[in-house]
């Protein structure tokens, strides 16, 4: 006998809203609270999760009028400060970044459609901890780190170490990501992410692989790699082995297949409506190579466009 | 931009017809003020919200209201003990078939069971959406789960978990006694069908499998409904016929259709989807409760979990030829997913999987089974498609073994005037063949296609069409502009082409026409919209009323020129005294008079042209590329042709064209209810992956006119035929770039990749 | 049940004052509570572009914006599109192309293209595709919808 088992649709349950404009505001409002309070930074996944009963809480903060949350700025030594309320649109927007952190531009500017990037954000896609998620794979392989504030002070942790679980995350009652910081980039680096749908826009990534590489003056061999790969486990997934696998080696077709299939050896994806559990694994492989070949290739200074150069914006 | 739309109209015998002015209902609808069903606001109006199973099968024990209803803001409650009893023999008829009211009430809110995951279960009217949707959590079901089935193949299996414990299978019409989901058998037969694959030289037999697909209208289903005092009933809604709502609703809840008043308001897509009630019962029993004006309107998950999905089919088809690729004899056993309730569309498969050819030894076997999946409505040339997508993959493949052109296979065999179908119906004048020679002569077929994994396809469709009942209704103003009031909902620009076919009556322009909507109290009976039947019977009405209009107003230019009737003549829109050629009256100097001449000009057109009408046949060609290492499709290049009869206005019958196209498309490509454990999973517009614009190329199109030939200006229909050939064609196209054969609708991506991996071990393996 | 909020707002360039419910979305006061219901809601997730509405210049599903965060903010409708002088040259042309079959999605593509065409006054057919494409039509196939803004881009051009 099943009572009451009703799987809900679009069920907005009434909870306070308050918009603070310090960070010791936001932290009070989220650490004071018995229930659940939840950040709004762009809303485009927590407004549907509250409505479909996926999530529920009595008190919606806002952090798009914190100062902190709102930082966008590149320094050549620093790298650059991505603030957790800076919707997509603006990262696009600005030449410097679009030229610097291309990968990034990749997965900020195919974020659902231009509708959704007008307010959706990475930190938000971040602490959704979708293992589809589209940033997150390159923020991993771009070494990114979260800038956390809470109750008891600030914390710094790596991207790759961020998500837990499908919808979870290591933030503590009361603490609220501020920014993302990437470190500058090399010299003859060159990032990438690509993502398999099947429709040209709008759908969630199947697979997704982000790759970043440094490679010698030359452009012959890789210094350094690292790969991050979407919707193949619970979690977005930090391919070190296989990145580590192709330093000091030579760029070619052996090196490039041996990281993808070190990729695909960690993958464990699920059967869903999406995609079968197999094929998704085939395309580990096949989208690792494709992302580390146009980093290689942006590392050599080829132009290989994102998706702002290739449909405008 | 790559592509124009080219029309080979132009027969210059009209004015007004192949023009393209502007819709009239165009600037309300670019500036947001039409009013669609959705956007209803009455003065105290309550909001509703309906209660789904969450189960695909299950009994229910109880339904426990009382702390739904004590809810602070909540108004009212209902279940399906608020809808009177039907006894099981009590059936209803409407355009589409004949229905036992019983089922129509239990899809509306269920009894003792629920038969599909979104069942509607319970309704509630709150003082606003949010509560509503709060007190539907308060509802306390129990519910006794069953086993459940939603495959067509395994529902008609003996051991199936059974939906209706009273429901025995339809044999050829008669009752068989036998308890089973299969609710009906039907069969076609033609010729001698052993002696005919015993002369075939080259024989071909395959399975198929087509999803569930939703029609993906953009305006969620809706209805608001006003139960007065006096009895009266006014339901506000997004229908295909208003009609249709009128008698469904009257019968649902067990009162005279005279009592319930549709008012059709604009209509945010349909398909054939929104032909079926969903919420207006509910909608009204609430407001009879509470005194006040209710409006439900679905969420997104509601439209794609309880509304009307196209049938999932499992197709065997047959095909047997000569040395030549003349087909000698065909065999097709089609099973169709009713859903929860009988009703699929089984005879318009049925009759249409062969209507393309001459074939003179046929038979079909057609099954209308049902399972725990929402009950299916129409979709756009209901039942075709899927019966398309196996003939015109079989037909490719004997093509293909012949060494033959797949054009030159199809003309070949091509269905012409006076040929019978496999269901008896004999053709009249019809424009198969001239599809196909227009596809052949098209610069896109004679343009080779380069480069790797790349692929053509070609695949040809046909639709019936339907005639049906139009009333329309002109009168004349004095400034001599015509408010024209007619019954079909406008779902595509129709009012434009009713308009354009009253007007050429007159030789008046089309501005001058002013084309309503009338509800079920202002204007004459109107069959629904769909079909593709209502620039062809509707128009034809506006054609009757403008004759009317015209041999009134030949009375009234008499009457002014004090002559004989039979002295007036009406030429090039001008009245004319025949023995006085200087008195000459347009139609606007006649209007002018007309407050002197006896009062109103009223002209009436009312029509029933037989069903069955000749219908429309399109050939489409498409262009793929296939990426070989992920199975991903992109659509190059598509054409579509398609006979009109006669194009009213070619930019919406191109419109038509383009639509049916893309929908095909994404049937093709990754539309499908994808279901687990007896659920559909992806219910939402984000998973259910409809194309976008950057899916598609331009759709080019190719209008032929073989008229009609009873139809005062030839036309045909031209709304549905175009959702036919696309999965065909594209298979085909995917064969064509990297030789690996689909068989099941969707074709996505991880279809193709796996089969093309099974190709590569099968190589391997030789 | 919680307070209902104040929102001060500016639409279509008028100053506008509310009172919500903070789980109120932008969409459901504009429709339900300001009466503005060209602005029209197709799936409620974000997923179709019926509701867009350009706020601060950018683009965006007001399904997904709450009606709370409209403070002090600067919203454009498919109401004001149109002067009382004419139609915007979207409008004309989606018109004189025959866009438009149902309707239903037609503000939601006005909306969006007119924010194209504010970004990027000469579009490529990809471009536009591109920016369309969080947009759906079930109508037309999109052909005419695309030749539509092409067509109304050249005008903006040539009267800018």
């Amino acid at each position: 006998m099943v009572i009451g088992d009703i799987e809900r649709k679009l069920r907005l349950q009434n909870f306070e809203y308050s918009a603070p404009v310090t960070v010791k505001e936001a932290i009070d409002l989220l650490a004071g609270d018995n229930c659940g309070a939840r950040i709004l930074a762009g809303g485009t996944d927590l407004i549907v999760q509250l409505r479909q009963g996926h999530l529920s809480t009595d008190r919606v903060v806002d952090i798009k009028r914190l100062p902190d949350c709102n930082k966008l700025s590149y320094d050549p030594s620093e790298g650059l400060i991505l603030g957790a309320a800076v919707p997509c649109h603006r990262i696009y927007g600005d030449e410097t970044i679009v030229k610097t952190y291309p990968g990034l531009i990749d997965a900020a500017a195919i974020i659902g459609g231009i509708q959704i990037q007008g307010r959706a954000t990475v930190g938000g896609n971040l602490c959704n901890s979708s293992p589809s998620a589209d940033t997150i794979p390159i923020l991993i392989a771009y070494r990114a780190e979260c800038e956390i504030a809470g109750p008891t002070g600030t914390r710094k942790v790596p991207v790759e170490d961020f998500c837990t679980a499908p919808g979870k995350n290591i933030l503590q009652k009361g603490e609220i990501l501020l920014a993302l910081h990437l470190p500058s980039v090399a010299k003859s680096s060159g990032a990438h992410y690509l993502r398999f749908i099947p429709r040209f826009e709008m759908d969630i990534a199947v697979v997704g692989a982000g790759a970043y590489v440094e490679l010698d003056e030359e452009g012959r061999s890789f210094k350094k790699a690292r790969i991050g790969l979407a919707a193949v486990a619970p979690t977005p997934l930090f391919a070190r082995e296989a990145g580590d696998l192709l330093q000091g080696k030579e760029v070619s077709e052996a090196s490039i297949d041996a990281a993808a299939l070190a990729a695909q050896s960690i993958a464990r994806p699920i059967s869903d409506m999406r995609a079968p559990a197999e094929y998704r694994k085939h395309l580990v492989k096949v989208l690792t190579k494709r992302a580390l070949w146009g980093a290689v290739r942006r590392a050599r200074g080829e132009f290989v466009p994102n998706a702002v150069q290739e449909n405008g914006r | 931009m790559s592509a124009t739309s080219t029309s080979v109209n132009g027969n210059g015998k009209y004015k007004v017809i192949g023009t393209r002015p502007i819709r009239p209902d165009g600037v309300d609808k670019v500036t947001g003020r039409a009013l669609y069903g959705i956007d209803m606001n009455l003065t105290g109006m309550l909001y509703g919200q309906i209660l789904r199973s969450p189960h695909p099968h299950a009994r229910i024990r109880g339904i426990d209201t009382s702390k739904a209803a004590a809810l602070e803001g909540v108004r009212a409650v209902v279940t399906a003990k608020d809808l009177p009893p039907a006894g099981a023999d009590e059936v209803i008829s409407l355009v589409e078939g004949t229905f036992r009211l019983t089922h129509l009430r239990s899809n509306i809110l269920a009894g003792d069971k629920v038969l599909y995951q979104g069942h509607s279960v319970a309704a509630v009217a709150a003082t606003s959406l949010h509560i509503a949707e709060e007190a539907l959590r308060l509802i306390e079901v129990d519910y006794e789960i069953l086993p459940d089935v939603v495959d067509v193949v395994a529902a008609m299996q003996e051991d199936a978990p059974l939906l209706h414990d009273d429901l025995t299978t339809q044999e050829f019409g008669e009752d068989s006694g036998k308890k089973s989901n299969i609710a009906s058998h039907i069969q076609f037969k033609l010729g001698d069908l052993e002696k005919g694959f015993a002369e075939s030289d080259i024989i071909v037999e395959e399975e198929f499998n087509t999803a569930s697909v939703h029609q993906g209208y953009i305006e969620s289903h809706n209805a608001t409904a006003e139960w007065k005092t006096d009895g009266q009933l006014t339901v506000w809604t997004s229908t295909q016929g208003a009609f249709g709502v009128q008698k469904q609703t009257a019968g649902i809840l067990g009162i005279p259709v005279s009592k319930v008043k549709v008012v059709p308001m604009e209509i945010g897509g349909g398909f054939g989807g929104k032909i079926p009630v969903y919420l207006a019962p509910q909608a009204a029993l609430l407001s009879k409760l509470t005194g006040r004006a209710v409006k439900i309107v679905m969420t997104r998950t509601d439209v794609f979990q309880s509304t009307g999905p196209t049938p999932a089919s499992y197709v065997k088809v047959k095909l047997g030829a000569d040395k030549t690729g003349k087909l000698l004899a065909a065999e097709a056993n089609i099973a169709f997913a009713a859903g929860a309730f009988p009703g699929s569309p089984i005879g318009a498969g049925a009759v249409c999987v062969f209507s393309c050819y001459d074939i003179p030894n046929g038979l079909v076997n057609g099954y209308d089974v049902v399972l725990n999946k929402p009950r299916s409505a129409a979709y756009r040339a209901p039942g075709s498609t899927q019966v398309n997508f196996a003939v015109e993959t079989l037909v490719d493949e004997i093509a293909e073994k012949l060494g033959m052109d797949p054009i030159e296979i199809r003309l070949l065999n091509a269905a012409e005037e006076g040929m019978r179908r496999v269901d008896g119906a004999v053709y009249p004048r019809i424009g198969c063949r001239e599809t196909l020679e227009q596809a052949r002569a098209h610069e896109h077929y004679q343009t080779p296609l380069t480069g790797p994994h790349r692929g053509r396809g070609i695949a040809t469709g046909f639709w019936m069409n339907a005639g049906l009942k139009s009333t329309v209704t002109a009168s004349v103003n004095e400034d001599g502009t015509v408010n024209l009031m007619e019954g079909s909902t406008d779902i595509g620009g129709s009012r434009a082409s009713i308009a354009m076919q009253f007007a050429e009556v007159l030789g008046l322009p089309a501005e001058a026409i002013n084309p309503m909507v009338g509800d079920t109290s202002s204007v004459g009976y109107t069959e629904l919209t769909g079909g593709s039947r209502v620039t062809f019977a509707t128009g034809w009405a506006a054609y009757e009323a403008a004759n009317e209009v015209k041999r009134i107003l030949i009375t009234k230019a008499a009457l002014y020129w004090e002559a004989k009737v039979e002295e007036v003549r009406f030429e090039d829109g001008d009245f004319i005294h025949a023995s006085d050629p200087e008195k000459r009256l347009s139609f606007k100097e006649l209007a002018s008079h007309l407050v002197d001449l006896g009062g109103p000009v009223v002209g009436t057109g009312a029509v029933d042209p037989d069903s069955g009408v000749g219908g429309s046949f399109t050939t489409c060609l498409a262009d793929v590329e296939v990426d070989p290492e992920t199975g991903k499709v992109k659509i190059l290049r598509f054409t579509m042709v398609q006979d009109a009869g006669t194009a009213i206005h070619p930019s919406y019958v191109e419109g038509q064209m383009q639509g049916g196209s893309a929908q095909g498309i994404g049937w093709a490509l990754n539309e499908e209810y994808f279901y687990s454990e007896g659920r559909m999973k992806n219910a939402s517009f984000l998973d259910y992956r409809m194309p976008t614009c950057l899916d598609l190329p331009m759709i080019e199109t190719v209008i032929v006119e073989v008229p009609h030939p009873q139809h005062p200006f030839g036309v045909r229909g031209v709304g549905e035929a175009s959702i036919v050939p696309p999965p065909a064609a594209i298979a085909n196209a995917i064969y064509d770039a990297v030789g690996v054969r689909l068989r099941d609708l969707p074709m996505r991506p991880d279809r193709i990749f796996s089969a093309c991996l099974e190709k590569q071990a099968a190589t391997v393996a030789t | 049940m919680s307070r209902k909020l104040y929102v001060n707002t500016t639409i279509n360039g008028e100053e506008i004052e509310f009172l919500c419910e903070p789980r109120q979305s932008l969409l459901e006061v504009l429709r339900d509570d300001l009466e503005m219901t060209g602005t029209k809601e197709g799936c409620n997730d974000g997923n179709c572009g019926a509701c867009n509405v350009i706020m601060d210049g950018v683009l965006m599903n007001s399904c997904l914006v709450l009606a709370a965060e409209a403070q002090n903010r600067n919203i454009s409708t498919i109401e004001g599109l149109a002067t009382p002088q004419g139609l915007h040259p979207l409008q004309q042309k989606f018109l004189e192309n025959a866009s438009l079959q149902c309707g239903v999605c037609t503000p939601g593509f006005l909306m969006a293209a007119k924010s194209l065409l504010d970004h990027n006054p000469d579009p490529t057919e990809h471009e536009v595709r591109h920016w369309l494409a969080g947009n759906l039509c079930r109508c037309t196939g999109y052909d005419k919808i695309v030749r539509a803004v092409c067509d109304a881009a050249d005008v903006v051009k040539e009267t800018a």
